[in-house]
């Protein structure tokens, strides 16, 4: 059985499309990306399937119940984790944890062995309030609450936005560990590379799913040359590269620029052609999801 | 030898026994893009306030643009630009308003700012939507808009905090070019980020650790120093040995 099925979904607020017959299903068990960039459609996706708010077509099932019809027995086996903070400021951290068990007729013990990996380096600051504590320590504190009664499937709601590398990494491994406890989940991120953690992802822009895979299909899918280029000077390199014959898009790439070709390219006539170009170099590379993104974004 | 725009020496700043930011020491010249990086907590966003006039250092001294961050805070916040992660452009006055708003507050003559809004949104490509209301327009447009807005009174630095975070691969790019543009022309852009690979689009890169700056060199000499693949490596590397939480 699926732990999420979404069928031709579309929501709008006034004149703005928030959804446009948006369709896919996760698995249970499932570690599910939704990825893509602010105003995607991503939030209003996430207060669907908690049941906060109607679509105006559509349907979906959450653990096998009705968004509609059966939103009262959904809101107590889901777990939701907004993007913007919503734990209770002036309670402290111990007093929000057990906030949330009273609310689903839950006990911190038994769910304990869940939210003890993340819990336990919150727990020193227990007393403090939820309002007092840094932006790392708000984020575990959420996720414990959102796990408080043994959700069979968790919404997290760009969890990592604005976080740090290296704690963003660190989020996801507590993910892996949740998915191991049999936890479906469903996770949004603007973060690209955050892909590759997931088990599959669909990305998502102004409103529409743009493809749904897994991370390594997904970049299979890339069915154009793909080379990065180098120069001493980067910013001008993108406009002589943009002019060269073959090429379909040229734009930043960390330390290269990725040059999208078609069949016609071929990178040993623009060496030729650039060799007066100070530093110029030209070399196959592996696209990335973000390549992919972008070249769905164009179509 | 290249002009410098900002310096800092031995720059602190204390809150109570909480030492945020400890005995920074950096130069920034004209018209580099300069990448002020860290973890979340490291003190990034504390020094940042320091160099835009908003908050006194506890010691050290600086300057931004020739004024001192002691003494002319004031003259720093007239002579900067500053573009904040929240957007903060008025989403119920059209581009056109915000434009002469803001040349406004920076002291700009009618003409002058006409003669330069024009000019900014003839470079966007935002001409035909100059009466648009803000609010309606895209969130990339938005952000390209507050970029150009932030350089409307020809700042010699422009101070960005994290202008792309959740941007779109493609306008993020676009922001970058703008950017390189602005750079190219002769200002100063200082920026945090925490994509890394835009950390590689930056002339120098300075890395934050507990308050302090642990490493500062091009991105290339960087990634030779801890003999790593990627600036993401490089950040990594430095950011784990941090002993103070976020």
């Amino acid at each position: 059985m699926n732990a999420i099925e979404i069928k031709n979904i579309s929501k709008s607020y006034g004149e703005i499309k928030a959804l446009d017959n948006v369709s896919f299903e996760v698995k249970k068990g499932e570690l599910f990306g939704l990825i893509g960039p602010d105003g995607a459609g991503k939030t209003t996706l996430f207060r669907l399937l908690t049941t906060l708010i109607n679509p105006d077509a559509g349907s979906a099932t959450v653990d096998g119940l009705d968004m509609i019809k059966d939103y009262r027995a959904i809101r107590t086996r889901v777990g939701y984790m907004p993007g913007r903070f919503s734990l209770y400021p002036d309670l402290s951290v111990e007093e929000n944890l057990q906030f949330f068990a009273a609310i689903f007729g839950a006990t911190v013990q038994q769910s304990y062995h869940l939210i003890e990996p993340i819990y336990k380096q919150i727990e020193p600051f227990k007393t403090r309030r939820a309002g007092k504590l840094s932006g790392g320590m708000k984020q575990k504190l959420a996720l414990s609450c959102a796990l408080i009664h043994c959700p069979s499937v968790l919404f997290l709601d760009e969890p990592t936005t604005g976080v740090d590398a290296v704690s963003r990494s660190e989020f996801w491994d507590m993910l892996s560990e949740l998915k191991k406890q049999g936890i479906t989940i469903l996770v949004s991120t603007p973060y690209m590379d955050e892909a590759s953690r997931c088990d599959r992802i669909a990305l998502i822009n102004e409103a529409k799913i743009l493809g749904i895979d897994t991370p390594e299909n997904m970049v299979k899918a890339f069915d154009l040359p793909l080379y990065g280029v180098k120069a001493k000077n980067m910013f001008a390199l993108l406009e002589v590269a943009r002019k060269q014959p073959g090429v379909l898009n040229c734009y930043p790439f960390g330390e290269m620029h990725h040059l999208v070709a078609d069949v016609s390219f071929n990178a040993e006539d623009m060496k030729k052609a650039l060799a007066k170009v100070e530093g110029f170099c030209v070399e196959p590379a592996v696209p990335t999801i973000e390549d992919m993104f972008i070249k769905l974004m164009k179509q | 030898m290249s002009e410098i725009v900002i310096s800092v020496r031995e720059l602190t700043k204390k809150f109570g026994r909480f030492t945020a930011v400890d005995n920074i020491s950096f130069d920034v010249k004209k018209g580099e893009i300069f990448g002020f990086l860290g973890a979340n907590g490291a003190g990034k966003t504390t020094a940042m306030r320091m160099l835009c006039g908003l908050s006194f250092p506890t010691s050290g001294t600086g300057s931004v643009a020739g004024f001192d961050v002691m003494k002319q805070a004031e003259e720093i916040k007239s002579h900067i630009g500053y573009m904040s992660q929240r957007f903060s452009l008025y989403n119920d006055l059209t581009i056109w308003e915000n434009m002469m708003l803001f040349a406004g507050i920076y002291g700009m003559s009618k003409k002058e700012s006409e003669e330069r809004a024009l000019w900014l949104l003839d470079r966007l490509q935002f001409m035909s939507e100059k009466d648009t209301v803000v609010g309606s327009l895209p969130l990339g447009c938005k952000q390209k808009l507050s970029f150009v807005i932030a350089t409307i009174h020809r700042p010699e630095v422009i101070f960005l905090d994290e202008p792309t975070g959740g941007v779109d691969p493609i306008t993020r790019r676009q922001f970058w070019e703008l950017i390189y543009e602005e750079a190219a022309s002769g200002t100063t852009i200082f920026v945090t980020t925490h994509y890394m690979d835009e950390a590689e689009y930056c002339s120098r890169v300075s890395i934050m650790v507990d308050g302090k700056i642990e490493a500062l060199d091009t991105p290339q000499a960087l990634k030779k120093q801890f003999g790593a693949a990627s600036m993401d490596e490089v950040f990594r590397t430095l950011a784990r040995s941090a002993k103070r939480g976020d």
